[in-house]
């Protein structure tokens, strides 16, 4: 598949935010990433597709060292950051993670007030030096979370009190306030109702002018929306990545094919 | 029809099927619209040319219902890649069908007024051989369009260079007949329209074609095609003999 020619692309060649080369990830003898190499762009959102166990999320995981927290889990070959490999002794994994933020599928708020959810981050690193600039920290990411107006009235309530989709966006609002340069969201629709749904995308397109985000989604509509890039996957192997409007008309291969068209692939 | 596996949504695929079937048999009545209308032109049969007139309602009313049937397709099942091409392209061809169906009305109508007049040496002969050449062309792209078949949808588009050619030549002929004499006006001009129309309807019949490879490879065909029906724009085949 990679001989394959890609169309030329219609985005705006942005840089290269994250490259990973020959990446292969292993749950114990179970060989669950084969082989992928890609490079995600900056300002960008990138969609992983493909039907359940094919190691999207996997994938996803390797970028921002979510794996390490698995001891069964070994992944090979080089994923860098700007360049820099984030698998090297050096970096550590907590700043790291506040440079690749993640949301994950079930909104997850800390059982804290809707102002502590948010300064968390920011607190444990350091990033306000008075209660001021915290404050004013937590009303910017807020407000990219695209849910400040809904809650800055009570900001000290507690997180959990919110409905799913403001929760979900309430953790987006937690990610981004570490100033991320890379968003990572784990399936972040799949819980939340249509209307919900279209506020959390609309937002994506908004962080794209900030952060490049990686979504992993089982709607393919979803990724057809709201994405530039699209790759899909299908057991363990990264079949097809090129922009979204290919992918969606005229894919490559005939797996994507299969799998976008809604056949048994 | 496609070498693709089935839907999952087995309702799909039937969809899909349903919507291809009903393009074959609006095919199917458009390519019989070509011959009766030319038929009854050579054999001066007005009662086949009212045939023809009355049939084009049906044709119509197919357009209408195939695309009514696309929209539902689109709305419900969302399609993607090579499905999003099979409803397209459906759309694309009924339209240039219905196109097809009004140029054969048009024909049978002036059918009608021909036959109360003095018939013009051979000329009804020319015309309907180049309506059948026309109607294998139509019939030739809707089996490429049934087998996917993009070599025979090419040959289809080269074989439109013919008609045009046929159309210059029955344009060079009602000329040297209008001078001759002048009361063969009335019925030439009669006739240089239906030669005119059947001209269009290779152009449009060279449309599914290229809605065809479309289908078949997901890109347009590349290349300018080149026409050869010269008399609007080459002064030599205007002037005077």
């Amino acid at each position: 598949m990679y001989d394959a020619p890609l169309r030329k692309t219609d985005v705006e060649a942005n840089e290269i935010k994250i490259s990973a080369k020959d990446v292969q990830v292993y749950y114990g003898d179970n060989h669950a990433i084969k082989d992928v190499s890609v490079e995600l762009q900056d300002k960008t959102v990138t969609a992983f597709i493909g039907p359940s166990g094919c190691g999207k999320s996997t994938f996803l995981r390797c970028l921002n060292r979510m794996n390490d927290t698995i001891d069964i889990c070994r992944v090979e070959g080089l994923i860098s950051l700007d360049g820099e490999d984030i698998y090297d002794k050096r970096v550590d994994p907590v700043q790291l993670r506040a440079k690749v933020g993640m949301v994950f599928q079930k909104a997850n708020p800390f059982p804290k007030s809707i102002y502590d959810n948010v300064a968390y981050g920011p607190r444990i690193h350091g990033l306000a030096k008075n209660k001021a600039e915290l404050d004013e920290i937590v009303e910017k990411a807020l407000r990219r979370g695209a849910i400040w107006d809904e809650v800055k009235d009570r900001l000290h309530a507690p997180g959990t009190g919110l409905s799913g989709g403001q929760q979900q966006r309430l953790c987006i609002a937690r990610a981004v306030a570490t100033e991320p340069e890379v968003l990572l969201m784990d399936e972040p629709c799949s819980a939340l109702d249509p209307i919900a749904t279209a506020q959390v995308e609309e937002l994506i397109d908004e962080l794209r002018t900030k952060y490049s985000v990686v979504i992993v989604t089982h709607s393919m509509q979803q990724a057809a929306r709201v994405s530039q890039k699209t790759a899909f996957f299908h057991l363990g192997n990264l079949v097809e990545y090129g922009e979204t409007s290919q992918i969606f008309t005229n894919p490559v291969d005939s797996r994507t094919e299969s799998y976008i068209t809604g056949r048994i692939g | 029809m496609s070498d693709l596996k089935h839907h999952i949504a087995t309702a799909f695929d039937r969809d899909l099927e349903g919507i291809q079937a009903q393009i074959l048999k609006m095919g199917g009545l458009v390519e019989a619209a070509i011959h009766d209308a030319a038929k009854s032109l050579e054999t001066r049969d007005e009662e086949l040319a009212e045939q023809v007139r009355t049939g084009d309602l049906a044709i119509d009313a197919m357009e209408e219902s195939l695309n009514e049937e696309a929209a539902r397709v689109i709305a419900l099942r969302q399609p993607a890649a090579s499905d999003l091409r099979v409803v397209l392209s459906v759309m694309r061809m009924s339209a240039n069908l219905e196109r097809i169906g009004d140029l054969s009305k048009n024909m049978a109508k002036r059918t009608t007024v021909l036959a109360q007049m003095t018939q013009i040496n051979g000329s009804t002969t020319a015309l309907r051989r180049m309506a059948r050449d026309v109607e294998m062309m139509l019939k030739d792209a809707l089996d490429a369009y049934i087998k996917r078949d993009e070599a025979l949808a090419r040959d289809v588009i080269e074989r439109d260079a013919d008609v045009d050619q046929m159309y210059n030549t029955l344009f060079r002929e009602f000329l040297t007949f209008m001078l001759e004499d002048p009361r063969n006006i009335t019925s030439c001009m009669h006739l240089h329209f239906i030669a005119k129309n059947i001209e269009r309807m290779g152009d449009h019949v060279t449309a599914i074609a290229e809605q065809v490879i479309f289908l078949a490879t997901g890109e347009k065909p590349e290349g300018v095609r080149v026409k050869e029906d010269r008399t609007s724009s080459d002064p030599a085949l205007s002037a005077d003999l």
